[in-house]
Formats: C-alpha cells, sequence, structure tokens
C-alpha cells in the first residue's frame, strides 16, 4: 500500500512540482492550496505526510500544523515545513509546534524525495 | 578745680570706654553672636542723629526762637511713620545689592553709573563739611568753657590763635585718631561695622541720660519745678514769646521746609544712612524703631525749652552763649560733677557724629572717586595687584584724616560766625538733594542716569548759590553785597531771594528752588533721554524690589566667558583669600556646585561680592575687565524686561524653554520611535522581497531538475513544465524590477523625464498593450475617452505604466467571459481623472488603503494564475504623487471596484 501524501502550498507551480516529484516517488498525492483546504483533507482521510507551506492565504502553515498536532486521532501523520531560507523563525516555529522536519525554498527535488523517504521509513 | 588734666582724662576715659564697647561688640560679631541684631541696640543707633547739634543747639536755638527747634525732630518723626513702606524697600535693595552707602545706593539705582556715584560723594562731602565744623566748633567751645570752672564766662575765640595752638585743631586730630581706630581698624573692610554700631547705642544712651539729668538738675533744683520756671518766664515778654508760635522766622513755612529737610536728612545723611540701611541685621527691627525711636526723640527734647528759659533766666547779660547753656548752668550751680558730665554727652555725640560721618564718607571717597580713578588710570597695573585691602585701608583712612581737616578748614574759615544749628542746616539742605534721585527712582522705572545727574547738578549748584556762597559772605570771604544786592548788582540773583522769591525763609527759599531744579532736572531729563539697558535692569529691580524675594534678573546682563579661577583670583585680591574661598564655599553649597566656566550667575555672584568692597560701579568696572565677551545688547534686555516685572517674564521665558526643550525631547522620541519602525518596515521589506523571489525560483529550480531528470518525458507535458519555467522567471525578471523600481522611488533616486504629452493616447496606447490580456480572457473593455487630446506634462513611461498596472489588475480580478472592464477620462474641475471600472469581486473598506501598501496582496487565492508582485499599486501611487495627483479606490464587497486617478490639468 503505498503511503499518502498531501501537498499543500498556495503557489500552483510549486504544488504542481512536488505532485510530480511524490507521485514519480511511487506515492498517492493529494493537493490543497490553503491551510483550511489541507484541514479538510486531511479530516476526510488522514495522509502520512504532509508537505506545509508557511505563508498561506485562510490558516497558514503554523495554524494547520498545531491542528493537526492538537488531534491525538492523526499523532502518526508526520509534517515537514517548506520555509523560506534565512528565516530561521519560521523553522524553529515550526519545529516547536510538532513538525517533523522541514525544507529550506527553493528545495532540491532529489533532497524533497529522500527526506519524505526517510521520515517515512522512520515511521515503519 | 577741673583742671585740663582732669578733663582730657575724663575724655580720654570715656573714649577708652567707648572704644572698648566697640571692641566688644566687633568679638561678639566675630563669634558670630552679633550684640547688634536687637531692635533697641538699632533704635539707640539711629539716635546718632543728635549731634552736638541737638545736646547743645536745640537749646540755643529755643534760647532765641522758641519752639523752632521742634521740626528738626518732627521730621525724623513724621520719616518713622513711613519707615515700614519706605525704609523696608530701601534696606531689602541694600541687602540684595551689597550697597555700601548712599552714593552706591543712587549709582546702583541709575545703572552702577561710576560718574553718579562720584557725583554724589563730592556733593556729600562738600555738604557735610558745614555739620562736621560744628561738631569740632561744640567740642572745642565747650572744653574751653569747661576748663574756665568755677568762672563761668564764654572763652575768646578759639579761630583768633594760629591753628596750632587751636583747641578746635587738636580736637580734631584727636578725632582723626580716634577715627581711624574705630572705623578702619577691621582688615576687611565690606563687612558692617557692629562694635561702632554698639559703641554709638551706648553713647546715645549716654548723652539721653545726661541731658535728662540736667533738665531735672534745671527744672527741679533751680526753678522749684516747671510751674516755677513757666511762671517767671512768662513774667518776662521776650520769653514769653519763646512760648508761642509766632516768633517761628518764616512761619509755618518755615517749618514745613525744616521738616521735610530733616525728614530726608534722617534718611540720606551719610551717617543715617549707615546706621539705619547698611548696618540694619534684621528688617523686623524697623517696625519696633518706628515708634521706639520717636519716643527718643521726645525725652531728649522734653527739657529743650526748661533749660533755655532757665538760661535766659540765669545770664541775663548773656555771659553765655544759649549753644553753651547746658553747660554753663550746671558750671553756674556749682555742679563740676555734672558739668564734666555734660561735657562728655556733648563730646560723645560730637565724637559719634564725626566717627559714623567720616568713615561713610571715607568708604564713598574710596569707593566712588579713589578707586574710579586709579582704575582709569592705569586699570591694568591695578587688576594685577595681588593684595588690595591694604591699599584700600590706606584710601580709606587718608580719607577720614582729609574729611575732619577739611571740616576744621570750613570751621576756622566760615563757621565760626554761625550759630550750631544755621551751619547744620546747610548741610541737612545738601543732603535732601539725593531726595529726588533716590525716593523718584524708588518708585519711577524710567527715572534714568542723565536724569538723576541733571537734577543732581541742577540741585547741588542751586544749594550752593542759595546757602554755601552767601555763609561764605557772611564770613568775609566774598563781598557782602553778593547777598545784599546779588552779583554783579543783579537783584534777580540775589542767593536769599532768587528771581524775586524775597521775604522767605533762607532755608525754604533754597529748599524750593534746589527742589525744583533736582526734581525737574530728574524728570524732564529722565524723560527726554535714552535709558540704557542696564538702567532699565537696575531700574525695574528697584523699584520692584519687595514683589520679589530673590532677584538673578541682572545677572542676565553678564553674558561673557571667565575662568572661575579669575573670578576666584579677582575676589581674593580684594577680600583676601580666606573671605574669598568662603565666598566660594557658600556658594558651592547653595548651588551645588560651580562650573569651571563661569556662568553668568556666578559672575554676577562675584560682581555682588566685590561691590561691598569697592563699590557698585568699580565692581563692574572690574568684572568687565576680565569677563569676555559683551553685555546684552538693549534691545535683547527689552524683550527680557517688557513693562511687567522682569521676573514674571523671565520665568515666563523659562517656562516657554522648558516647554521648548519638552517638545524637542517629544519630537526626538516620536523620530526615533519613527526611525524604528521605518527600520522594522526595511526588515520587513527585505524578507518580504526575499520571500517574495523565493517562490518563482522555487518552480524554477524544481521543474529544471525534474525535466533534467526525466529525459525520456513526453513531449507534451516538458512544454508544459518549460513554459511555466518561463513564467515564473518572467515573474522573477519583473518583481526584480519593480523592487528596484520601488527602492529607487523611496530613495528619490528616479529619473523623471517630464514632457508635454496627450494623455488621451497615452491611454489609448496602455489600452493596446494589454489588449492580449483581455482577449485572453474574453473580458470586455469600455472606453470613454472624449474626442480631443487631452494635453499635460508628465513622464510618459511612468504615467503608461500606471494605466497598465490599473488595467491588468482590473482583468485580472474579472470574471472569464462575464468580466467587464470601463476606463474614463474626463475633466474634473481642473484635474482629469482617469477611472477604471471592473464588475470583479470588489475590495472591502477596510482593505481599500492597504492595496496600495508594499506586498500587500487582497486575501484572495487566484488557482492556476502567477499571483502579482504586490508592488504594482504602490509604484502607481508613487508615480501619481510624483506628478500633484492623487489615486484611490473606491468599492464595495461583490459590487466591483473603481480605480480613479486624478492628474493637474495643463496649467
Amino acid at each position: 500500500m503505498a503511503n499518502k501524501i498531501l501537498v499543500v502550498d498556495d503557489e500552483p507551480n510549486i504544488v504542481l512540482s512536488l505532485e510530480f516529484l511524490m507521485k514519480q516517488a511511487g506515492f498517492q498525492v493529494r493537493t490543497a492550496s490553503d491551510g483550511e483546504a489541507a484541514l479538510t483533507a486531511v479530516a476526510s482521510e488522514p495522509p502520512d505526510l504532509v508537505l506545509l507551506d508557511v505563508m498561506m492565504p485562510r490558516k497558514n502553515g503554523y495554524e494547520v500544523c498545531q491542528a493537526i498536532r492538537a488531534n491525538p486521532d492523526w499523532k502518526e501523520v508526520r509534517i515537514i515545513m517548506l520555509t523560506a531560507k534565512g528565516r530561521e523563525v519560521e523553522r524553529e516555529k515550526g519545529l516547536a509546534l510538532g513538525a517533523d522536519d522541514y525544507i529550506t525554498k527553493p528545495f532540491s527535488t532529489q533532497e524533497v524525495v529522500e527526506r519524505v523517504r526517510e521520515l517515512l521509513t522512520a515511521a515503519g | 578745680m577741673l583742671s585740663d588734666g582732669v578733663i582730657i582724662t575724663s575724655a580720654l576715659i570715656y573714649m577708652g570706654v567707648l572704644f572698648g564697647i566697640a571692641y566688644y561688640g566687633d568679638q561678639r560679631a566675630d563669634a558670630g553672636r552679633s550684640i547688634i541684631a536687637n531692635p533697641y541696640i538699632y533704635t539707640l543707633s539711629l539716635a546718632i542723629y543728635c549731634t552736638a547739634w541737638t545736646f547743645y543747639g536745640s537749646v540755643g536755638l529755643a534760647a532765641t526762637s522758641g519752639i523752632d527747634f521742634l521740626p528738626i525732630y518732627l521730621g525724623p518723626t513724621l520719616m518713622a511713620v513711613l519707615f515700614w513702606l519706605l525704609l523696608r524697600r530701601i534696606v531689602r535693595i541694600t541687602k540684595a545689592h551689597r550697597i555700601t552707602s548712599i552714593a552706591d545706593f543712587a549709582a546702583s539705582r541709575y545703572g552702577k553709573s561710576g560718574l553718579l556715584a562720584g557725583m554724589v560723594t563730592v556733593i556729600v562731602v562738600l555738604g557735610i563739611l558745614p555739620y562736621i565744623s560744628i561738631q569740632l566748633k561744640a567740642i572745642a567751645t565747650s572744653f574751653s568753657l569747661l576748663r574756665q570752672y568755677p568762672q563761668v564766662a564764654m572763652p575768646v575765640s578759639s579761630a583768633q590763635q594760629p591753628f596750632w595752638a587751636d583747641t578746635t585743631f587738636l580736637v580734631a586730630l584727636v578725632l582723626i585718631v580716634f577715627a581711624i581706630l574705630f572705623g578702619t581698624r577691621h582688615i576687611d573692610t565690606t563687612e558692617r561695622h557692629e562694635g561702632m554700631v554698639t559703641a554709638v547705642a551706648f553713647e546715645s544712651l549716654f548723652k539721653l541720660v545726661v541731658f535728662v539729668l540736667v533738665g531735672l538738675v534745671v527744672t527741679f533744683g533751680m526753678f522749684d519745678g516747671p510751674g516755677t520756671l513757666f511762671q517767671q518766664a512768662a513774667a518776662r515778654p521776650e520769653l514769653a514769646a519763646l512760648m508761642r508760635f509766632e516768633v517761628v522766622p518764616g512761619g509755618y513755612g518755615g517749618w514745613l521746609s525744616l521738616t521735610f529737610l530733616s525728614m530726608m536728612a534722617f534718611l540720606f545723611l551719610p551717617r543715617q544712612f549707615q546706621v539705619l540701611v547698611v548696618e540694619n541685621v534684621n528688617e523686623a527691627h524697623i517696625r519696633k524703631a518706628t515708634w521706639l525711636f520717636p519716643l527718643y526723640l521726645f525725652a531728649i527734647n522734653l527739657f529743650v525749652l526748661p533749660i533755655a528759659l532757665g538760661g535766659r533766666l540765669t545770664f541775663v547779660n548773656a555771659e553765655v552763649d544759649a549753644d553753651m547753656f547746658v553747660l554753663g548752668l550746671p558750671m553756674a550751680l556749682h555742679q563740676p560733677n555734672l558739668a564734666l558730665l555734660v561735657f562728655l554727652g556733648g563730646l560723645s555725640a560730637a565724637t559719634s557724629m564725626i566717627l559714623f560721618e567720616t568713615v561713610a564718607l571715607s568708604t564713598m571717597v574710596c569707593n566712588d572717586v579713589v578707586i574710579p580713578i586709579l582704575l582709569r588710570l592705569n586699570p591694568r597695573r591695578l587688576a594685577g595687584r595681588a593684595d588690595w585691602s591694604g591699599l584700600l585701608l590706606g584710601i580709606r583712612r587718608a580719607g577720614i584724616a582729609i574729611i575732619i581737616l577739611l571740616g576744621y578748614v570750613y570751621f576756622r574759615f566760615v563757621g565760626e560766625s554761625y550759630a550750631l544749628v544755621a551751619s547744620g542746616l546747610i548741610s541737612f539742605a545738601a543732603a535732601a538733594q539725593f531726595a529726588p534721585p533716590i525716593l523718584i527712582g524708588l518708585y519711577w522705572k524710567r527715572a534714568n542716569r542723565r536724569g538723576a545727574l541733571l537734577g543732581l547738578s541742577g540741585g547741588f549748584v542751586v544749594w550752593a548759590y542759595t546757602l554755601l556762597l552767601p555763609a561764605m559772605a557772611r564770613s568775609d570771604w566774598i563781598s557782602a553785597s553778593f547777598v545784599d544786592h546779588g552779583p554783579f548788582g543783579l537783584e534777580l540773583l540775589k542767593p536769599y531771594a532768587l528771581f524775586g522769591l524775597r521775604d522767605m525763609d533762607p532755608y525754604m527759599h533754597a529748599v524750593f528752588w534746589s527742589m525744583l531744579a533736582n526734581v525737574g532736572g530728574l524728570v524732564f531729563g529722565s524723560m527726554l533721554t535714552r535709558t540704557d539697558a542696564i538702567e532699565q535692569v537696575q531700574g525695574s529691580q528697584f523699584v520692584n524690589v519687595l514683589e520679589r524675594d530673590r532677584h538673578d534678573g541682572d545677572s542676565l546682563l553678564w553674558r561673557g566667558v571667565v575662568e572661575t579661577t579669575e573670578l576666584y583670583d579677582l575676589l581674593a585680591r580684594f577680600l583676601g583669600p580666606p573671605r574669598a574661598t568662603e565666598a566660594f564655599d557658600r556658594y558651592a553649597r547653595d548651588h551645588g556646585g560651580y562650573p569651571l566656566q563661569a556662568d553668568s550667575r556666578l559672575i554676577h555672584y562675584t560682581e555682588r561680592l566685590l561691590a561691598g568692597a569697592i563699590g557698585a560701579a568699580s565692581a563692574r568696572v572690574m568684572i568687565s575687565s576680565i569677563v569676555m565677551g559683551e553685555v546684552l545688547s538693549i534691545e535683547e534686555v527689552m524683550t527680557i524686561l517688557d513693562e511687567s516685572t522682569q521676573v514674571i517674564e523671565y520665568s515666563r521665558r523659562l517656562e516657554q524653554k522648558s516647554g521648548e526643550l519638552e517638545a524637542a525631547s517629544t519630537e526626538l522620541r516620536e523620530a526615533n520611535h519613527r526611525l524604528r519602525e521605518l527600520d522594522r518596515l526595511k526588515d520587513e521589506f527585505i524578507s518580504t522581497v526575499t520571500h517574495e523571489l523565493r517562490t518563482p525560483l522555487t518552480s524554477i529550480r524544481a521543474f529544471s531538475e525534474i525535466l533534467l531528470a526525466n529525459p525520456e518525458m513526453d513531449v507534451e507535458q516538458r512544454s508544459k513544465f518549460l513554459s511555466i519555467i518561463v513564467k515564473e522567471s518572467e515573474r522573477l525578471t519583473r518583481l526584480i524590477n519593480q523592487v528596484l523600481d520601488m527602492a529607487k522611488m523611496d530613495s528619490g533616486r528616479t529619473e523623471w523625464s517630464v514632457e508635454n504629452l496627450d494623455l488621451r493616447a497615452l491611454i489609448q496606447d496602455a489600452i493596446s498593450s494589454t489588449s492580449q490580456l483581455f482577449h485572453d480572457k474574453a473580458v470586455a473593455l469600455h472606453e470613454n475617452l472624449g474626442e480631443q487630446p487631452v494635453l499635460i506634462t508628465g513622464d510618459h513611461d511612468r504615467l503608461t505604466q500606471v494605466v497598465i498596472n490599473l488595467l491588468s489588475n482590473a482583468v485580472k480580478f474579472c470574471s472569464e467571459q462575464t468580466g467587464e472592464v470601463t476606463i474614463w477620462l474626463r475633466r474634473v474641475a481642473d484635474r482629469w481623472r482617469i477611472e477604471v471600472i471592473d464588475n470583479g469581486p470588489g475590495i472591502a473598506h477596510d482593505q481599500q488603503k492597504l492595496v496600495f501598501e508594499k506586498f500587500h496582496q487582497v486575501n484572495d487565492s487566484l488557482a492556476g494564475k502567477p499571483k502579482g508582485t504586490g508592488l504594482g499599486l504602490p509604484i502607481s501611487q508613487k508615480i501619481v504623487e510624483h506628478h500633484g495627483g492623487r489615486i484611490w479606490v473606491e468599492s464595495e464587497i461583490g459590487q466591483g471596484a473603481i480605480f480613479i486617478v486624478e492628474l493637474p490639468g495643463q496649467p
């Protein structure tokens, strides 16, 4: 059974690229373009991992992360924050709120895939 | 029975006692337990007013003119009533300015004028000589009379003898020694003479007791009480007249003028000013003296008439001068001890007057005549002199000697032929000349230096002409026809009947004319001449002295720069290092230290201390010799002074200044706050910019790597990914351009090429550039641009940028197919207005201002479209504002939006 990935970003082209990469890596992919849509998607069918952008309209990445961690049913959901490099605050804040890892934009496609795989393997 | 030895020895013993009391008083003062700090000593010291004139002369006058002697005591009594009003004011000024004499007072009032101080000093010295001469005469005459005891007969005039054998001359010499011993014993020249005041208080008591004793002996010992005495006198018609008013020469006018003269003399004779004002230690003493001193005058006058009548009844053949009745009666009664006491009483009355008068005068001569002259002759060398106190003392001692000797000269050549009272009144009239400048100056701010000089010199000339010259004429020093027929036979200029004002008492005549000249000169001189800045400051300080406690106002006048050590050196030169150190310590204590560079307050403080030693005018010269920088101009001072009290203006200015300071610091705080806010905005801008740059870059990198890693990808997908890369690259480029544009505009480095252009054509250009966008989304565009070209001046490319931005925004927010955009160009008043109307979702009210902020993007995800840069509208706003126009949006949610640009029309 392929792992389920949720890609969340308000930039359609970034979503498109991540969707392509994850599918290519053999995951099952869903997308959302804002925070609320992301939570709806998680609620309908909790993914194994969320690739979560920070700056988004209607609930930003932190709020989404916090909401996921607040629900014990979703404690298995891995979260990787997509942050802007140079803004250490974003990274620290994400980790503090319960994100499992972070990737800085612009990311290396290879690295994204590797991090996702690592995290899912570790989780078993 | 009374050998010369006995008389001289008792006189010396008595003087020794006085000296001992003075010494004790000084000791107490040095120990800080002042003996004169009580109202009784103060009141008694005022009785220095009662000199040999009172002691001997009152009886003399009463014996010939009845109660004519009374006005001389009525004046001071009236003045005592005015003490609280007038004297308190003068005392307060004197303390505040550390004034040392009447000349100093006048000079201080009129802008620290050295000329005025000198003039007052000259007048006072000349005016006082007759007065000193009568004291010498009284001592000498009483001595000569007493030594003939038991024979009772007037001695031959001592002036017949050569001066070295003249008793009066010897008396003068002895008094010089005593005056120097008493008055200049202290090295310290500035402090009060507490010892002398104590001695005066004692001798006032002594002379009162002796005089009353004589009165009692005469009234009750010789005549069995006043009843008998007056009965016997009434039996003699020439004596009965003495007890009625009509004998007063000049009638009531004479009384008035004598009362006025004695009022003024009581205040303005140098020794009176000294004891009343300079030696006053506590203003409260004045209150008690107000009723206590008239009581003293009453007591000492009580037996004048009985003694006078007793003398006339006893010395029927005028064996003894009326002036010497007080001494002659005890001698006739064969009471040598009482006679000796009387002699000592007269001696002490005369001595205390001479001591105090000459000490006061020598201080004035030194401070206001000699020092200024020395300073003028060679200021540099004098300023460099290390120790002045010795020089000051020397000058003062010489001054004392010269003044007493001049008094002797006057006695020998003029005073001999005058009664005691007549000579004294000449001095009174001279002292009265200070009344107008000082009294008017206390209440009239506009009285100025030139007016005072004019009035004083006028009054002095008239005084000399109507009183001094006739006195000399009477002594045959000038032709007597000068008095009887006027100079050169000009009747109009007769000194006792000036301008035909005849049949008047000579004193009243002199008072009338001299006061007319004096007051007139002061008033007209003040009104017709300009007043200097410093005169205004001093004037308003004197006039307003009671209204405020502290006055630091005239410290405003020093604006220069001087090292504090220089000030200290100057002060030490005059006061000696210990007192200078003490003074600076006191200043430091009161003001919390002193600055290295003396400020105006410290300069002023030093000036006042110095004024205490060498007078206000000289102090000013000394200070200005070391203070660099100029004195404030009259205009500057005028703005400070204004009409009302200076201090109100001063504190108002201070308040204003502190208000300004407060405003400035608030402004600074705000500026600081703004700066921090700007700094924060800049950080935010940078971080936003980097974020905005990162977004397209992320897509570009991701798709490039995908394409690179998947060479086998199908053509359709490949070209889709490639077009994304292209679009995001364009977005990146646009973003970078706009960020640079914005940065340039913010820093004002944008180059504008302003030209005449057709706004209508410009809009049409912009429409055609964006036509593809409208076509792609099938949005309709309606143009309402009018028919005529619209000429304005502006930057063509920038304005095009604005219109394109508005059009592309409009089309971006419109729905596909149903979208409609309308563009208007029309004139509103004197401005051109471009309106871009869409039927998109609209913008909420709270967002309408925000859309013009950098990187603000309307919270609406437009899926599938590259978003704007968030800089389009802010840049448009900058451009429009640069053209003197404005841009805003009007919109309701769900009803589309109208973006409006207004530009100024062609002028």
